[in-house]
């Protein structure tokens, strides 16, 4: 579905990616980990268009999609939801669903994506009108996942989900995850929670300063020693 | 004291009329009618600063230009082509709004990754150049719309006299920022300009075509400028190739006061400005009539450093 090769990027002098390959395939959840700063959302957002690649090609459903504008992108189906949440504040929690809808053709669509997100999140259905700052980051967290959503991507980016969560919260968003994932969508997941990713993900792919060091199936990867020691902690 | 009508090339004169020979009560109400007419067309050319860099943080330096090619658009429609105030007010809008994109798309879309001081070059380049293509064009005098471009007439309401053309400056102004003001919060269009101005990275990612909300931004700030200087050419009678300075700096100040990036804001600062300033040279200093304006900023300022509605500006991570 995805498939990235040999992807560069770099930011004035610092190369931040150093020949990249990796892929995604339909209905998969793959995972990428990696300390602070190992690239993986600037992975994320070279998908997304948002940053601008050096070298490499980025394909998805056999098509180039590298440098393509970020609004082309989302329109062929891939939508991020990027770290820090970054619901709009000043937005109501409404209309922070009808941005995530923007590429979306008509008004039916936009009130069927509404209805189905509050669905799947009652608690946002109940703060439809207040304004998205005054949710707390669990809350936030479930926005930004609704939003992204709302245009129904075949495969969704997501970055640090778990970032700033209590544990409950935490569980409570991998098992949404694992949810969206059982209806169709295909997910590439960034984290440095690596136990918590690992165990959701089939497949992962380890980062070390902008390169892929180790890559294979999830269980396998959550055995190996290395990889216990540098991110599972022990 | 009554106020007399004045030849309509001193019609500015009449804004100023001396405080001190009047009773205060009429007076008061007089001058505030004044204010808030002047103040409206600082708050219409405000608008067009504030929206821009709410969105793309930049100061649009050749926002006061196009205020002057509208007021020069108008009276083009008006002298020559004989068109009604109206009708040429909002031709003047809609060439504006094509200008107002043209100048993003050819001096600032460039540079939109490089520093923010080359845009803000840039922009001032544009500045004079359009200024000195006015110049070239219609000459270095001032210009007048025809006498019978807007009958003016005085009402008397209470001990005020306000002219007709106070009461067109009000209403369209008003009407005008009802509108944007509808734009903003109930469109499609507007709730994206306000997601792209809260988070340019993230509107993005929604799959917002972020260079088409600029351009609309553009537009819609462009189209105010001009109707603000179809009314400021009406309301002193003279148009020319300069007056986009002195106004566009003003209402740079008004949205700075009322806090730059907010469209409230710059309503407010706008109309604080003009009464403040209507105020002040009605007590006797119409010598400093230009600085009144720069002194109500500075002092704002020192209080509030984010203008009166300004957000705190949080560093994004």
């Amino acid at each position: 579905m995805l498939v990235v090769e040999n992807l560069s990027v770099s930011y004035g002098a610092i190369r931040a990616l150093r020949g990249v390959s990796f892929h995604v395939g339909g209905g998969e959840i793959v995972a990428l980990i990696g300390a602070n700063g190992a690239g993986k959302s600037t992975i994320l957002n070279t998908i997304s268009g948002i940053v601008r690649p050096l070298g490499g090609s980025i394909g998805y459903e056999g098509e180039e999609i590298t440098r393509q504008p970020p609004h082309r992108i989302v329109a062929r189906g891939v939508c991020q939801v990027p770290e820090g949440r970054r619901v709009f504040g000043r937005m109501s929690v409404q209309e922070n669903l009808e941005m995530g809808g923007y590429t979306l053709a008509g008004g039916k669509e936009l009130a069927r994506g509404i209805e189905r997100a509050f669905a799947l999140f009652p608690l946002l259905a109940e703060r439809r009108r207040q304004a998205a700052r005054t949710l707390s980051g669990g809350e936030q967290q479930m926005l930004a996942i609704a939003r992204a959503l709302m245009s129904s991507p075949r495969l969704l980016l997501l970055d640090e989900p778990s970032m700033g969560l209590a544990p409950l919260l935490v569980e409570r968003i991998f098992e949404i995850i694992a949810a969206i994932s059982r209806d169709g969508t295909t997910i590439l997941l960034v984290e440095q929670n690596a136990s918590m990713a690992l165990a959701v993900a089939h497949r992962a792919y380890v980062l070390e300063s902008g390169e892929v060091v180790l890559s294979g199936a999830a269980g396998e990867l959550a055995r190996n020693p290395e990889v216990r020691r540098a991110y599972l902690g022990e | 004291m009554r106020l007399q009508y004045y030849a309509s090339r001193d019609k500015q004169q009449r804004f100023f009329t001396d405080f001190r020979q009047s009773g205060a009560d009429s007076m008061f109400l007089q001058q505030l009618i004044n204010g808030i007419a002047l103040g409206s067309t600082y708050a219409l050319i405000a608008l067009g600063y504030t929206m821009v860099y709410g969105i793309i943080t930049l100061i649009n330096f050749a926002h006061g230009e196009i205020f002057m090619a509208g007021a020069f658009v108008g009276l083009l429609l008006v002298g020559v082509f004989k068109l009604n105030v109206f009708l040429a007010m909002g031709c003047a809008m809609l060439f504006c709004m094509a200008l107002g994109v043209v100048i993003e798309f050819v001096a600032y879309r460039p540079l939109r990754r490089s520093s923010r001081l080359s845009a803000l070059i840039s922009a001032i380049g544009v500045s004079i150049f359009l200024s000195s293509l006015a110049l070239m064009i219609f000459g270095a005098n001032a210009k007048a719309f025809p006498e019978q471009a807007f009958p003016v007439q005085q009402i008397r309401i209470g001990n005020a006299d306000i002219s007709t053309l106070q009461i067109l400056i009000i209403a369209v102004s008003a009407a005008l920022m009802v509108t944007l003001e509808f734009i903003v919060q109930k469109t499609r269009i507007g709730k994206a300009m306000r997601a792209t101005s809260e988070d340019y990275n993230t509107a993005a990612l929604m799959g917002i075509n972020v260079n088409r909300v600029i351009s609309f931004t553009f537009a819609l700030g462009s189209a105010l400028a001009a109707a603000g200087g179809v009314l400021v050419g009406l309301l002193f009678n003279a148009v020319s190739f300069n007056m986009g300075l002195m106004a566009g700096l003003k209402a740079f100040a008004a949205a700075v006061l009322g806090g730059i990036g907010s469209i409230p804001g710059a309503m407010l600062g706008g109309l604080v400005l003009g009464v403040t300033e209507v105020f002040g040279v009605a007590l006797g200093y119409s010598s400093y009539r230009d600085a009144i304006a720069f002194a109500i900023l500075v002092l704002v300022l020192l209080v509030r450093p984010t203008g009166l509605l300004g957000e705190k500006m949080q560093n994004k991570v």
